[in-house]
């Protein structure tokens, strides 16, 4: 036996006590890993925005359309290079809860804007020649089982079409699409602006927004503030602003799931933390008298102090590292499922690195109370007490 | 009068306050324990023997006096220093035994080893033989809840001796035991007084379990009254 397993044997002496500690800490890391992935994943968009590409919304919310005259105007800002216009277009493939997100763009400009994203070669040109064609992100390709070439379906659950109300368009495979940047997600579509509009009663004089990149990223102060110049005071104005602070607002839009995701680990370790450390303080206590023998058979109080805290951080790591592989196996099982709205949804090393800061954390404050008392534990009156 | 002290007591007091009264246990206690001697300490309860024994063994200090073992000043040692102090000369054998539920006889008596910088068969080697001294080389597997109270003290003294300290301190070592087999427990310190020359201080208000020692001393009202002799003197 050595003194490691010593301090093992102490751990495991009461395997209830330690089943349900270690438990209590398993879920609290599970949570802490496979929220924290998530948390990422949603975060992920303003990491990997690009440093050059700006975005121009309608200054009231970014769910108004922009007039379509803009578009010619904000080309000749000085500083602008690409400009192209998007509008969402909702999806979905047959069952609505097969979402498929998809958006109208411009198929001659899209690409010159979003140039950190690989189309497949002659693929580009096929689908800027065919009004009906799509290009698929390869995640949806691989997971449908599409091919080009294949005619498809895709239903909106916001438009319909103003010759017979149904909302199903059909569209023909041109291509697809992967982003250089794997940590980009590529779960969506696109289709031809025009061909989307025409099917419009109120269409074709509107976007819903403009994506654009500017000769340089030094350029992206002085652009945004030409172009909100530009329509101040008039009928649309606009809101514009870098790609990662777009990708910033809209992830507040969907309500702060940071702040949130922090909320429901901070309070799991807080729960744990009084679990755990009242736990081990009371089996210090239980062994008042033991740890007066240890001191009596020459263990000084630093030694006795060092064991005790020893116990609770493997205690921690014992649950901690269980907890973080389960999250870490959980976030890799659910991946598949959670491709269409969570693509970059992996649990990184920077996941896994804050769990072990937390895991020696949590070591140290359940265990530094009741290794303190045991520390300063008077010998005689504990073993006066039994 | 013995050749070598182990132990010089000079003018020991021991007091405790106690909510604004203090009370004396030993005002000015002098005493000498031979090398190799056996003593058995007799006295009512709260004479203070577990006090006395508590200060010889460094985990208590005297209120004033002084204790000087080989020459060293143990009162004046540092709580680490005493520990290490213990750790190398000191063994103490408790009327609970004290031993920890989860570790078996072996473990329990290799604890103060854990102290120490020994290889693993280095290590065995001592366990082994410190459980051979008190016949439970077959139960060294044995966890303290399979073994008898005499078996349990046995394994005490040999945690107490593993480590081959000169002195063992024993606080009621056969209190919680009948008969036959306290007379094992005692026959066990007399063969470590005898063959391993080991200085034993016990303390016990058993009469026939003084018979064991070579010195008996009665203390009563924080002194020694003479007692009845048995081989050499103090
Ligand atoms: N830590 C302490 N605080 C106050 N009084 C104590 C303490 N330890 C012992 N005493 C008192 O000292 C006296 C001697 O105690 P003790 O040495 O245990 O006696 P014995 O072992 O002879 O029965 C008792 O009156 C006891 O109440
Ligand atoms: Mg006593």
């Amino acid at each position: 036996m050595s003194l490691l397993g010593f301090i093992r044997k102490n751990l495991t002496r009461n395997k209830l006590r330690l089943c349900l500690n270690s438990f209590a800490i398993f879920i609290a890391f599970l949570l802490f890993g496979a929220l924290g992935a998530i948390k990422n994943a949603f975060e992920s968009g303003v990491e990997v925005a690009a440093a050059d590409r700006l975005v121009v919304v309608n200054k009231i919310s970014f769910t108004q359309p922009i007039p379509y005259a803009h578009i010619n105007k904000i080309r000749s800002v000085e500083g602008v290079k690409h400009v192209t216009w998007a509008n969402w277009f909702g999806g979905y493939y047959q069952d609505p809860r097969d979402q498929l997100i998809t958006f109208a763009v411009d198929p001659e400009t899209y690409f010159l804007v979003y140039d950190d994203i690989d189309v497949g070669p002659g693929e580009l040109e096929a689908w800027q020649n065919d009004r009906q064609g799509i290009v698929i992100g390869e995640g949806i390709a691989r997971a449908k089982g599409w091919q080009v070439g294949d005619r498809v379906p895709i239903s909106s659950n916001i438009f319909s079409k103003k010759e017979d109300g149904s909302s199903t368009w059909e569209f023909n495979i041109s291509g697809t699409f992967r982003p250089k940047n794997p940590q980009t997600g590529s779960n969506y579509a696109l289709i031809h602006y025009k061909y989307f509009m025409e099917t419009q009663i109120w269409g074709g004089d509107w976007v819903g927004y403009l994506p654009l990149t500017t000769k340089d990223p030094a350029l992206n102060e002085p652009v945004i503030k030409a172009i909100d110049a530009l329509f101040a005071n008039s009928a649309a104005e606009t809101k514009t602003s870098t790609e990662a602070q777009f990708n910033k607002a809209f992830l507040e839009q969907v309500g702060d799931i940071g702040f949130i995701i922090m909320s429901v680990v901070l309070s799991a370790f807080f729960t744990i933390l009084l679990i755990v450390g009242n736990s081990m303080w009371q089996s210090i206590r239980e062994r008042t008298n033991e740890i007066a023998v240890l001191k009596t058979l020459g263990f000084t109080a630093k030694k006795v102090f060092s064991l005790i805290l020893a116990e609770s951080f493997l205690l921690a790591f014992l649950g901690g590292l269980l907890g973080l592989l389960a999250a870490w196996a959980l976030v890799r099982a659910i991946t598949p499922l959670t491709q269409n709205f969570l693509p970059a949804l992996v649990m990184g090393k920077g996941v896994f690195l804050g769990g072990l800061g937390f895991i020696v954390v949590l070591g140290f404050v359940t265990g530094i109370v009741p290794a303190w008392q045991a520390m300063k534990l008077n010998t005689i009156d504990a073993l006066n007490r039994r | 009068m013995s050749l070598t002290h182990l132990f010089d007591i000079k003018n020991v007091a021991k007091r405790f306050t106690k909510a604004n009264e203090t009370i004396t246990i030993f005002d000015k206690l002098n005493m000498h324990i031979a090398a190799e001697q056996f003593i058995a300490i007799m006295g009512p309860s709260g004479s203070g023997k577990t006090t006395l024994l508590n200060m010889l063994g460094g985990v208590d200090r005297p209120s004033d006096g002084e204790i000087i073992y080989e020459g060293l000043p143990v009162h004046t040692l540092s709580e680490s220093a005493l520990a290490s102090w213990r750790a190398q000369n000191v063994g103490f054998i408790f009327q609970f035994y004290n031993l920890m539920s989860m570790l078996s006889a072996a473990q329990n008596v290799e604890l103060p080893l854990l102290l120490k910088k020994l290889s693993k068969k280095e290590r065995k080697k001592k366990i082994d033989a410190a459980l051979a001294l008190v016949n439970l080389e077959n139960r060294a597997n044995h966890k303290p809840a399979e073994l008898s109270g005499g078996q349990q003290q046995r394994v005490a003294i040999a945690r107490a001796i593993v480590s081959d300290p000169k002195l063992l301190l024993c606080d009621e070592p056969t209190g919680d035991l009948d008969r036959s087999t306290a007379t094992e427990v005692l026959e066990n310190l007399q063969l470590l007084n005898r063959e391993f020359g080991k200085t034993i201080v016990m303390v016990t208000h058993d009469p026939a379990a003084a018979e064991f020692a070579k010195l008996q001393l009665h203390l009563d009202k924080g002194e020694f009254v003479e007692g009845k002799q048995a081989g050499s003197a103090a």
